[in-house]
């Protein structure tokens, strides 16, 4: 007879709980069902405000798919458990239905505190916790301008980024005198508030809301006790979160004075049958508002059921974040309230940044940190606190800047134990991570995959990143980065080799620093790194060697040995005399005709031997090559822009065909897209591509290093409000520094997480020019620009360049491709139907 | 046994890289590698289609070899025998350089 458990509630805590029962050993024995309220499984609410930016609820989903199914987990959503009948050990939901249980766990989390404001009922009063809380905030930003947020904690900053990020006015308004006032000090939050209001946001302190009535411009209007007053549209209550423990009251289960449900370290509520984890439990008088202790306590009932130690002995409840691009951190007891502690504080008033540590009146050990504006020494300050790792002599070299990089590592990662927890988000401690380098893990991608560290919130990447390279370095690993067996480099040091030592081919290329004869590895990364230094053309005799069909024929190689026609379309903006041109092109050679996932017109089945006459009528008619089969600028997908687009902000069209021409024939380590939004409806996807553009009322928005394909990745936020000219010049420069710095087809996704110090890195050396190469790279760009050739104008100039077209060396036929007929246009023939004779030639084709 | 037929002038060829020749109605791949000419059938096992004589060349562990365009397998340039899987093979031929001309024998 299995043993039934049931778990209420399908959130974070709740799908964590069966995830973590999942993978335990027992889990044969138990019969799991799930009972969820929402309409959905599981999602990810810590990033929640991202839904704003452009994230899906399927992108947010926390459940890999198919995973409750296979599992044999039953998982019941839209039914809401109603009673508890504890003698009977049965629950009953919504639905009417009884199910028995042997243990229960109530994941039943919270819910948005609204205050009890006079009109908080009001239309346009909404609160900020679920997918369906956001679809009403986006349905009410619509019709509104401005939107206020009450409540200036974690949760209201977020919500203001929401806001703000739906395009809306943003007004914060918080009762205490400061900005989070459980996490930071004075001075933090002074300068959180700075920085916040310099983005945008309006930022009200110590202003308490006696009531909200109509507007006169506006739906609402906020009244303040100090006889101020403010009118918008949406009020938006983020003032903290309140226990959801009403099914254990009802099952008499015993709560805390202020609610939550009671429990002890075993996370066993006053009913030994009865576990409580996450928002909804209390634990030693504290509810926990963040989901890694939440993530302990469902590991602590995990261990419970399978008879293995292993309690909920509390949580630290320091955080890491970033809030509208604000780097925040709040480590242990901030404010000193041990009255012997000492404290020492930074702040750099130009930079915009305020560090605080807070010690033992010995000067011993850390107590506490505030960082605010920059929150690199986080993780390091963290582990100090948790392990209880003595201080250095000064404890304010903790904070210095370390401009002489005289104090470099006062504490390294080897001064860790081996039981520190480095990810709290899953619980990996330094032990764990040694064991996963022992098992073979060397790069972080490995790591992360083996044990889930950095996966989380992502703030202890950095930390997890410095252990890992410090225990590699003890086993003397040294990884190998060569390219391929023929050069002892990676890409980035023959592209310095090719640059420094002004090599053109790749016989001088590997005379003076390879062996051997090369292979399509090291000849395709030379020919693209020659290409990008030099511009070489592809069909210059030396260079065939060093590419792939597609770049050698100029064209996309397809399953039949024919080959794609891309022209370029920049913009995607095309004349109707073009049109019909390619119209006249595809009847003549019969190819078959579609608009491609890059919105570019293609031309399919053409063979190898009228690619020239094809391209030379192309040419003639002011098409140019797409470089579609080129490591290189593919296309700017963009909108129809504000001439056209009733939404449209900004000329979405102009921008991306100037885009589009000014990198066009750039040849990269892998290929680069790139969107133009006209406004934040985002129909050109900008936030999918290597470079997007979106526009807003103050400028252009500028993504990075998102794409598509087999692992889509989100494009992050890399600056705002640009010009047309500053947007040229950061795209220049972090594109040329791509191209120097990535690994052989690395895309620009990974290599930006590969970069140390990811986005922000790349935002000093782009936009700050912290290396000072900034000038250096866009001139490297502008050299490339100006030799910028059309590869097809050059190969239909030059007869020698034609020749390479022919189907066979030694006679003039055609190579025999076969096709069939499908909806009107051709396509390749299978095997099969060849020798079945359904297949016919182009040349017998009607 | 089949003689050595001329097929095309050394000056056809590509270095480091290949063509195609039509031979008797089969398609062949000539290679030019490291002065030395090799010829193979044009069919790609694997992709099902006439173009390893768009492959590139190079050397794996010290074998001259061909990657095919379409799925990459790499094929010995001697053997015609797949490096990345033993139980394919692409039929090679006997090619060589006489004066001027690229000959090769088709059984």
């Amino acid at each position: 007879m299995k043993q039934k458990i049931i778990i209420i509630g399908n959130g974070m805590v709740g799908h964590n709980f069966v995830e973590k029962l999942v993978d335990s050993e027992p889990f044969q024995q138990f019969e799991v069902t799930v009972f969820g309220e929402e309409p959905r499984a599981a999602y990810d609410r810590v990033y929640l405000s991202s839904y704003f930016s452009g994230k899906t609820a399927e992108d947010l989903s926390l459940v890999a798919p198919g995973f409750y199914e296979e599992n044999g987990v039953d998982l019941r959503l839209k039914d809401k458990v109603v009673a508890i009948d504890r003698g009977a050990k049965t629950v009953t939901s919504e639905s009417g239905e009884t199910l028995p249980y042997d243990k229960l766990v109530l994941a039943t989390g919270s819910y948005p505190f609204v205050p009890p404001i006079k009109g908080n009922d009001r239309e346009g009063c909404l609160v900020y916790r679920t997918i369906e809380d956001l679809d009403a905030i986006q349905a009410a930003a619509e019709s509104g301008r401005v939107g206020v947020v009450v409540g200036g904690g974690l949760l209201g900053l977020e919500a203001a980024k929401a806001l703000k990020d739906l395009g809306l006015e943003t007004h914060v308004v918080e009762f205490a005198p400061r900005l989070m006032p459980v996490q930071l000090d004075d001075g933090g939050a002074a300068l959180l508030k700075r920085k916040i209001e310099h983005l945008g946001v309006s930022v009200h302190v110590s202003k308490a809301t006696t009531e909200i009535v109509a507007g006169e411009q506006h739906l609402n209007k906020m009244v303040f006790s100090d006889g101020e007053s403010l009118e918008t549209d949406i009020v938006l209550f983020s003032a903290g979160i309140r226990p959801r423990d009403e099914l254990g009251r009802l099952a008499d289960l015993e709560v805390g004075p202020r609610g939550g449900i009671q429990i002890n370290d075993y996370c066993m509520t006053s009913d030994p049958d009865i576990y409580a984890i996450g928002e909804c439990a209390l634990h030693e008088g504290m509810v926990y508002g963040l989901v890694a202790p939440g993530y302990a306590m469902a590991q602590a009932v995990v261990n419970q059921l399978n008879a293995q130690p292993g309690e909920f002995s509390g949580a630290d409840m320091s955080t890491k974040l970033k809030l509208m691009g604000v780097d925040v951190g709040s480590i242990g007891d901030p404010h000193g309230n041990d009255e012997n502690a000492l404290s020492y504080v930074y702040e750099n008033g130009p930079e915009e940044i305020y560090k605080k540590i807070v010690v033992s009146s010995d000067g011993q050990k850390l107590l506490g940190a505030v960082l605010v504006g920059d929150a690199e020494d986080y993780g390091n300050l963290l582990q100090l606190m948790l392990n209880d790792i003595d201080l250095p002599e000064h404890p304010d070299s903790l904070i210095l800047p370390n401009r002489d990089g005289a104090a470099e590592n006062l504490f390294g990662p080897d001064a860790l134990p081996e039981t520190a927890q480095l990810c709290s988000c899953y619980d990996v401690s330094k032990g764990d991570v040694i064991q996963a380098v022992d098992g073979g893990c060397c790069t972080m991608a490995d790591l992360k995959a083996t044990t889930q560290a950095g996966t989380g919130c992502g703030g202890c990447v950095q930390l997890v990143t410095n252990v890992l390279n410090s225990e590699l370095s003890k086993r003397g690993v040294e990884v190998n980065t060569d390219i391929c067996e023929h050069f002892s480099h990676t890409r980035q040091e023959l592209f310095h080799l090719c640059q420094v030592g002004e090599i053109k081919t790749f016989q001088d290329l590997i005379h003076k620093h390879g062996r051997g004869h090369g292979c399509e590895i090291c000849k395709q990364a030379a020919g693209s790194i020659f290409a990008s230094l030099w511009n070489s053309y592809a069909l210059e005799p030396d260079k065939i060697p060093l590419q792939d069909t597609n770049d050698n024929y100029l064209g996309n190689m397809q399953k039949d040995g024919t080959y794609s026609v891309i022209p370029r379309v920049p913009g995607g903006e095309i004349t109707p005399q073009k049109l019909m041109v390619l119209g006249q092109v595809a009847t003549q050679y019969k190819l078959y005709t579609k608009i491609n996932g890059g919105q570019r017109i293609v031309l399919f089945g053409a063979q190898m031997n009228d690619l020239p006459a094809i391209w030379k009528t192309l040419i003639e008619a002011g098409f140019e090559s797409g470089q579609a089969y080129a490591k290189a600028l593919r296309t700017v997908k963009s909108c129809v822009g504000s001439t056209w687009c009733r939404y449209g902000l900004d000329d979405s069209v102009t921008m991306a065909i100037d885009m589009e021409n000014r990198y066009k024939g750039l040849r990269s380590p892998h290929k680069i897209k790139m969107g133009v939004s006209g406004c934040t409806r985002e129909c050109a996807e900008a936030q999918a591509k290597d470079i997007g553009l979106i526009s807003t009322e103050e400028g252009w928005n500028l993504y990075v290093c998102g794409n598509g394909g087999m692992k889509p990745r989100h494009a992050d936020l890399f600056a705002t409000r640009l010009t047309q000219e500053e947007v040229f010049r950061y795209v220049d420069r972090l594109l040329m520094f791509y191209i120097r710095t990535a690994d052989r087809l690395q895309r620009t996704a990974t290599w930006m997480e590969n970069l140390e110090g990811g986005l922000t890195y790349l935002q000093k050396v782009v936009i700050d020019d912290s290396l000072g190469i900034g000038v250096e790279l866009e001139s490297q760009m502008a050299a490339l620009r100006d030799s910028y050739q059309c590869d097809w104008q050059r190969a239909i100039e030059d007869p020698a360049f034609t020749k390479r077209f022919r189907s066979f060396v030694n006679v003039e036929d055609k190579a025999p491709q076969y096709f069939v007929q499908e909806r009107g246009q051709i396509r390749p023939a299978t095997e099969q139907e060849t020798l079945d004779g359904i297949a016919v030639e182009i040349r017998d084709m009607a | 046994m089949n003689e050595f037929q001329p097929v095309c002038k050394v000056d056809e060829l590509v270095p480091d890289a290949g063509v195609a020749a039509l031979m008797q109605d089969t398609q062949i791949a000539l290679f030019y590698v490291g002065g030395e000419v090799f010829a193979m059938d044009n069919f790609d096992p694997v992709g099902r289609a006439n173009v390893m004589s768009r492959g590139m060349t190079g050397d794996l562990n010290g074998e001259l070899m061909v990657a095919s365009p379409l799925q990459k397998q790499h094929y010995s340039l001697r053997s015609g025998e797949c490096l990345d899987n033993p139980e394919i093979v692409i039929p090679v031929y006997e090619a060589c350089i006489d004066g001027d001309w690229v000959k090769v024998r088709v059984p």
